[in-house]
């Protein structure tokens, strides 16, 4: 019999964190993401969990930021406008440098936009979205199976380096099917000794806080976290490489597109284009050393996303505009075809937009 | 084949309704009946029998769906002309009805006038490659929620046991006793069992009842 399970991805991701340790989960329905929170719904009470369907979705994230203080894994889900209202609690969890888990699972936008799956969140998830000097890791998984390993992953990185690791997925993910084996290999455990779990009167009460009365302090913070987040850059790059050692024109896409991306790739290849990808599985930390490195030997980057042209920002910085990147892209809920992207690669091949 | 005036399909979220639901209308017009499909869901606003309208029409089966559905109006509504279906009863009807106890609420607003018709079908679709429903006990629970959400009960049930595009012939052949120990158990007939088309000729001979499956494709 198959070990493997046919999911949706938005299940994958709840089966995931539970699996993961994570027995506390808030959130708010919102299309494309709601089977998360329905998962959950039904699963947690019969593991001894909490599922809980807040008021809104700024109070979910207030939720996580209680459990996260325990030291507890937990984690919320939604959608681009229910991640825009949690923006705020997520800058309070960078600031307090709390571990916790959330997920977007993207529509379209700007506004209510629409119930079809877009990338266009990219800048909110890797550029800040709340406020202040802060990252989150980003993840963007490109099947159900990485929406739960990424998931497992997430889970480990907010842990390691106590900060929000986020699922960056989109409605195609969220609500295609396909079949996932769950085996989350060893979960590793963290000291978590600022947690808030009772001193017995035994210690020192700990505090979680991002409020700092001196700001010599709150520079001090400030400067540790970002030799923290540099540590991040060095160690937990995640990127695929498809087709890229004799490749002359470089795809970058993530997510969906770059699924569309790799049909497209196959079909240049028959018409001898030496074309291939790099697909970026963290977004932040973005795989800056293997596009500089391709900029060495390509003529052409072509940046294929459902965005007005978001992530191209970072192709470019990453390669210091050395060589031109061209964008392929589709918004509002459209997802590009394999046909548009091929004429892109194309065009980039006979050098014609440049 | 027999058919009784009224088919329904429930059963849990994504185990496969719409798709058997569409065949199944396409096999009644096979037969030479007057076919409608009506599409009860009012939970997910995508992959819905809409996505086939084109084939539907076509082949002259009348689609009774909301206009929201596929469309980026989240909405659950449901057409007035549902009633059609249970009050005019000259056609054969499928209906295809929402996942899990949450979408077979919709379907009690109808049940009265389908029970006291007293000549219909309501088949719970199964996959055991899903992960809340993998064995007989969570299966069960699944039925048991949707009957008492939906004010009707089941009179057989359908094994569409798959994990999509890497389904094997033997994954199917072990699905046929959790199939039957469902069926046995809810005290009802394994009424058939559905496979995608291209397993079809390897498992005709050695599945009972068993039914190829043309795969939707959204049309956008």
């Amino acid at each position: 019999m198959s070990e493997k399970v046919l999911m949706k991805g938005n299940e994958a991701i709840a089966e995931a964190a539970i699996r993961a340790g994570c027995n506390h989960y808030f959130g708010y329905p919102i299309t494309p993401q709601t089977e998360v929170a329905a998962y959950m719904a039904k699963r947690m009470p019969k593991i001894g969990g909490t599922f809980l369907q807040a008021e809104s979705e700024v109070s979910a994230i207030n939720m996580v930021i209680g459990v996260a203080s325990t030291g507890k894994r937990v984690m919320t889900s939604s959608s681009s406008p229910g991640v825009s209202l949690k923006a705020e609690g997520i800058s309070y969890l960078a600031g307090c440098d709390l571990p916790a888990v959330v997920v977007n699972v993207q529509r379209g936008g700007p506004g209510l936009g629409g119930i079809q799956p877009s990338q266009s969140d990219y800048f909110q998830s890797t550029k800040g979205g709340g406020h202040g000097d802060y990252r989150n890791i980003v993840l963007a998984p490109a099947s159900v199976q990485e929406m739960a390993s990424l998931t497992f992953k997430a889970f480990d990185l907010a842990d390691k380096y106590s900060m929000v690791s986020m699922i960056l997925a989109d409605g195609t993910m969220g609500q295609m099917m396909e079949p996932v084996s769950l085996d989350a290999g060893e979960v590793n455990t963290y000291e978590k000794p600022w947690a808030l779990t009772g001193t017995n009167c035994e210690r020192k009460h700990n505090i979680v806080n991002s409020l700092y009365l001196k700001p010599e302090a709150l520079e001090q913070k400030n400067f540790e976290r970002y030799e923290r987040y540099k540590k991040i850059e060095e160690n937990e790059v995640m990127y695929e490489e498809y087709l890229m050692d004799d490749a002359e024109i470089c795809v970058v896409s993530f997510g969906i597109t770059s699924r569309v991306a790799k049909n497209a790739i196959n079909e240049a290849r028959a018409k001898g284009v030496k074309v291939g990808m790099i697909r970026p599985i963290t977004l932040w930390p973005f795989p800056k050393k293997p596009l500089a490195a391709a900029a060495e030997k390509c003529k052409a980057f072509i940046s294929v996303e459902m965005s007005m042209g978001q992530m191209i920002e970072d192709i470019e910085l990453a390669i210091r505009c050395k060589k031109p990147v061209l964008l392929c892209n589709r918004v509002g809920g459209m997802i590009p075809t394999p046909e548009e992207v091929l004429a892109k690669i194309q065009e980039a091949n006979e050098g014609g937009a440049f | 084949m027999e058919y009784k005036r009224v088919t329904l399909f429930a059963g849990h979220y994504g185990s496969g309704k719409t798709n058997i639901a569409v065949n199944y209308a396409f096999r009644l017009k096979r037969d030479g009946k007057p076919v409608v499909i009506a599409d009860l869901d009012i939970v997910n606003p995508y992959f819905r029998t809409k996505d086939s309208e084109r084939e539907l029409t076509e082949a002259g089966i009348k689609l009774i769906s909301s206009e929201f559905a596929s469309s980026n109006v989240d909405l659950p509504a449901l057409p007035q002309e549902i009633y059609s279906v249970v009050h005019t009863r000259s056609d054969y009807a499928v209906l295809d009805i929402g996942g899990d106890d949450r979408g077979a609420y919709a379907l009690g607003r109808y049940a009265d006038s389908i029970v006291k018709e007293n000549n219909y079908e309501m088949l719970m679709v199964i996959n055991m490659y899903r992960p809340l429903t993998r064995d007989v006990e969570s299966t069960l629970e699944v039925m048991s929620e949707i009957e008492l959400a939906s004010g009707m009960r089941f009179t057989a049930v359908v094994n569409n046991s798959n994990i999509g595009e890497e389904t094997t012939a033997q994954d199917v052949l072990d699905s046929l006793e959790y199939a039957n120990c469902v069926a046995s158990a809810a005290g009802l007939e394994l009424k058939m069992t559905t496979v995608k088309e291209d397993l079809y000729n390897q498992l005709c001979e050695s599945v009972e009842n068993l039914m190829p499956l043309k795969l939707q494709e959204k049309i956008s």
